[in-house]
């Protein structure tokens, strides 16, 4: 009896996992489905492709003259995204071979604590020192009137950004076999030596990896920006010029857009730009990841 | 005469791993209370036959099996309970593997999933397994210590006595002693000898010698084929039937 | 013999520079960071106490505490993650021990792997479009905690096949060969020796949920709302409710006039609870690996 029931209990329990299994499914292929379905009027029918990539002018509420125009916003994503990676790949990389190559091994794991932690902050928190730490400083460094600018955006969104590229490049950086490092210390290398030609070229791909999610991160991120970079729809062209994301815009007007309006379904049709980039993006990462894993094995 | 109906009859077996096959239409028996070893270079099969024997083929995605494989006379396919055919068969694999729980929990972990909860009972099956195996003394004053953190001798016996807690028919061993001393080795030897009594045992190995020294049959694999099959004394003697079986046994080539 | 030449000399002088040039930049990667999260407990300071975590914000929230956003955050990370870890961890197990390997895996997996990297701002718009209007949930605690689930189930799935992928096939083998099921040898070798990893992904998540703010801002949080002070149901399901983060944007860019000591508040205390929360996922994985059994 005991037995019948024990097995009666394993079925539903596989039984309920193979439910949670498509359901899960399910619920990452909904992802696509009502993101696109609340766009997909519009976009079908009565948006301008070609002036919506176009042009620059973003006129969504406009009485007499409604255009929807994402060039500037593009711009300004791609703008603040670029700074972000100058600033970031640099520091990240160098930061992850301190920490895979160059520290002792206490050390290692206090800072990867530390940098765990850094890439738990909120991004509202990072929107929130950007609004007034760094416009304060940018505002005294500059003497601008105003700092919420690209050039903070970047700042913030670079910040935000290093410790996934550290801990990803880390983790590539420890990808690679210990027998190389052994063979070219043996050989007389130094460390310098040993990460330029040997850890570099056979660590390429789990780096750039690296460097492809720091990018996912800052085209992906919303809140930050939206507080951190002004609000002007342009294209920039100064580091101190105010700009104005996809993400952002999303933010600043969804709440303000009536439901299935035209204006409503733009920004839907935002967000699935928005995700066909970053997925473009991620999907390349974790390609490059997995040819490290599938050589390895 | 009666002739018995052998332990393990195995007809025409076929073994595909996607679109290649490595085992082509093999044919054989294993008698009660023999001791049956099956020797061949890498790579002839020999391992994924054990994996037929207790179903547990079936685990690996890509591999396809045909023919028949009884069990005192019963076709392991239209078995219903999968289950009670894996505690029939008793497997131990080349490396050790001490689960990761004590050493207690580790011999009556079969029993436990068979549904057997009395501790007292539990605790003798333990003490007669660990006996068996000849790993008892070693470890009776430490049962409730890692089995993962004792040798990988000890381990391997722990493994064995693991595979006899469920009370198997036919105990399989695949190359048991790559991964240990010599000494370990001849006291498993021992051990399989004495545990003949109670069950055939299925002998994989690659050492030839170590075949000589326990079978009463000796097969030979080659290239997923049964080369040959006979008493280990006709076997090993200068004239087997195959020259192949000769030239492999006495290091020619392998 | 063994004569340092000017060659090995500069060598010497590169390999030196080199390390204090990536320790540098490690430091000014760190350091300004410890000196923000320093000014930020420095201005905080003044209005940080129990009162300002137990009242509610009062006078258009130019005053008072955060009680209803803090209340409201941790309804929505209850909620969400009582629906997002169970599904996840379980969609997880069937994904690493049940699935076949063939081509539908294969895409839910890459599907997986790639939806943790999509904008938040996009789970909003999922959100919006499936819980709030498709569904009928309106703007509702239930709809934005789905919103955080949907959010977060894509890394706890992919954290947790991580954790159970570490223990090695061979434990799993050992235990069919003895007869057990395979729902038995999930239950008692893979889910115990994996434990440890999952848990550490779930409550990664946890911060991560109450930390977001895009998600929930047009799914179910609003700019206010008064609730009672010190009662711990004091939302339902259906209703909407402050949260934390969107608590800390609205005041610090909506509404004029507010003084300056409570957003920096408001922002500490966001940045304790996730803090804190991480630390305890980190301090359990730690604790848990050094009595790692194999």
């Amino acid at each position: 009896m005991r037995r019948f029931l024990n097995r009666w209990m394993e079925h539903g329990i596989e039984t309920l996992i193979r439910l949670c299994g498509i359901s899960a499914v399910l619920f990452v292929f909904g992802i696509f489905y009502f993101v696109f379905r609340e766009g997909a009027g519009y976009l079908f029918n009565g948006l301008n492709l070609k002036e919506f990539f176009f042009s620059i002018a973003w006129h969504p509420t406009s009485v007499t003259h409604v255009r929807y125009g994402i060039l500037a916003l593009l711009a300004g994503t791609f703008s603040v995204t670029v700074l972000a990676m100058v600033l970031a790949v640099p520091f990240g990389l160098g930061a992850a071979i301190f920490i895979s190559e160059f520290c002792n091994p206490r050390v290692r794991e206090l800072l990867k604590i530390v940098i765990e932690l850094l890439a738990a902050i909120p991004s509202v928190v990072w929107g929130f020192i950007g609004l007034t730490i760094m416009n304060s400083l940018i505002i005294r460094w500059f003497n601008t009137p105003i700092g919420l600018t690209l050039l903070n955006g970047g700042l913030i969104l670079a910040l935000m950004s290093v410790p996934i590229i550290v801990s990803i490049g880390e983790d590539a950086l420890k990808a690679v076999p210990d027998s190389y490092r052994e063979a070219a210390l043996a050989m007389g290398a130094t460390r310098w030596q040993l990460v330029y030609r040997v850890l570099f070229p056979a660590a390429r791909n789990g780096l750039l990896a690296a460097v492809l999610l720091g990018v996912g991160r800052a085209v992906g991120e919303t809140m930050a920006v939206l507080m951190a970079t002004g609000h002007s729809v342009r294209i920039p062209t100064s580091l101190l010029d105010p700009v104005r994301t996809l993400t952002a815009t999303i933010a600043a007007e969804l709440g303000e857009a009536p439901v299935r309006s035209d204006h409503y379904q733009v920004l839907f049709i935002i967000g699935i730009v928005l995700f066909t980039i970053t997925f473009c993006v991620n999907l390349t990462a974790d390609l490059m990841v997995r040819g490290i894993r599938k050589r390895q094995a | 005469m009666v002739t018995a109906i052998p332990r393990v009859d195995i007809r025409n077996l076929r073994i595909r791993y996607g679109s290649k096959e490595i085992l082509h239409g093999v044919s054989l028996d294993v008698r009660s209370n023999e001791i049956l070893g099956i020797i061949g270079p890498a790579h002839s099969g020999k391992s994924s036959l054990l994996r037929v024997i207790n179903r547990t083929l079936e685990f690996i995605p890509e591999a396809r099996y045909e023919g028949t494989v009884c069990i005192d006379g019963e076709d392991i396919r239209s078995m219903s309970d999968v289950y009670a055919l894996r505690r029939r068969v008793g497997m131990v694999s080349p490396l050790p593997v001490g689960l990761p729980m004590t050493i207690f929990d580790n011999v009556a972990f079969a029993p436990r999933m068979a549904g057997v909860r009395d501790r007292h009972q539990l605790g003798e099956t333990v003490e007669e397994c660990l006996r068996q195996a000849a790993l008892w003394d070693e470890v009776k004053d430490r049962l409730h210590m890692l089995g993962t953190k004792l040798s990988g001798g000890q381990q391997q016996r722990l493994t064995i006595a693991r595979a006899l807690s469920h009370k198997p028919d036919v105990l399989c061993l695949d190359e048991f002693s790559i991964a240990i001393d010599p000494v370990t080795t001849m006291r498993i030897e021992d051990v399989l000898k004495s545990l003949k009594a109670k069950m055939s045992i299925i002998l994989v190995t690659n050492l030839v010698q170590q075949s000589r020294r326990l079978a009463d049959r000796t097969a030979f694999f080659y290239n997923g084929e049964l080369v040959e099959l006979d008493q280990t004394e006709v076997l090993f003697s200068d004239s087997p039937a195959s020259r192949k079986t000769y030239e492999y046994i006495n290091g020619l080539f392998g | 013999m063994f004569e340092i030449t000017a060659h090995v000399r500069k060598k010497q002088r590169v390999e030196q520079g080199v390390k204090f040039l990536f320790l540098g930049m490690t430091l000014l990667m760190i350091l300004p960071l410890l000196l923000i999260v320093g000014h930020l407990v420095y201005k905080a300071w003044p209005v940080l106490s129990m009162d300002f975590l137990l009242t509610n914000p009062i006078r258009g929230m130019r005053a008072g505490g955060i009680w209803a956003p803090l209340l409201g955050t941790l309804y929505l990370v209850i909620i969400s993650l009582a629906v997002s870890a169970p599904v996840g961890v379980m969609a997880a197990i069937y994904l690493n021990e049940y699935a076949q390997d063939n081509g539908f895996t294969r895409v839910v997996n890459l599907a997986v792997v790639n939806l943790a990297g999509v904008p938040s701002i996009v789970h909003a718009l999922f959100g919006l479009g499936a819980f709030v209007l498709f569904a009928g949930m309106g703007r509702s605690i239930l709809a934005a905690a789905l919103t955080l689930a949907v959010m977060t189930l894509p890394v706890i799935i992919a954290s947790t096949k991580e954790a159970l992928s570490a223990v090695p096939r061979s434990f799993r083998e050992a235990c069919w060969n003895v007869g057990a099921s395979r729902w038995q040898t999930i239950r008692h070798i893979v889910l115990p020796n994996s434990i440890s990893g999952i848990l550490t992904g779930v409550i990664l998540q946890v911060s991560r949920a109450a930390g977001e703010t895009a998600p929930v801002m047009f799914t179910g949080a609003v700019f206010y709302k008064a609730i009672k002070e010190g009662d711990l149901f004091a939302y339902g399901l259906m209703d909407q409710c402050m949260a934390l983060s969107m608590h800390l944007f609205t005041i610090a860019t909506q509404v004029p006039g507010v003084p300056e000591s409570l957003p920096y508040a408001t922002a500490v205390v966001l940045l304790g609870v996730v803090l804190t929360v991480n630390a305890t996922a980190i301090g359990l994985r730690v604790w848990l690996r050094s009595r790692k059994k194999w």
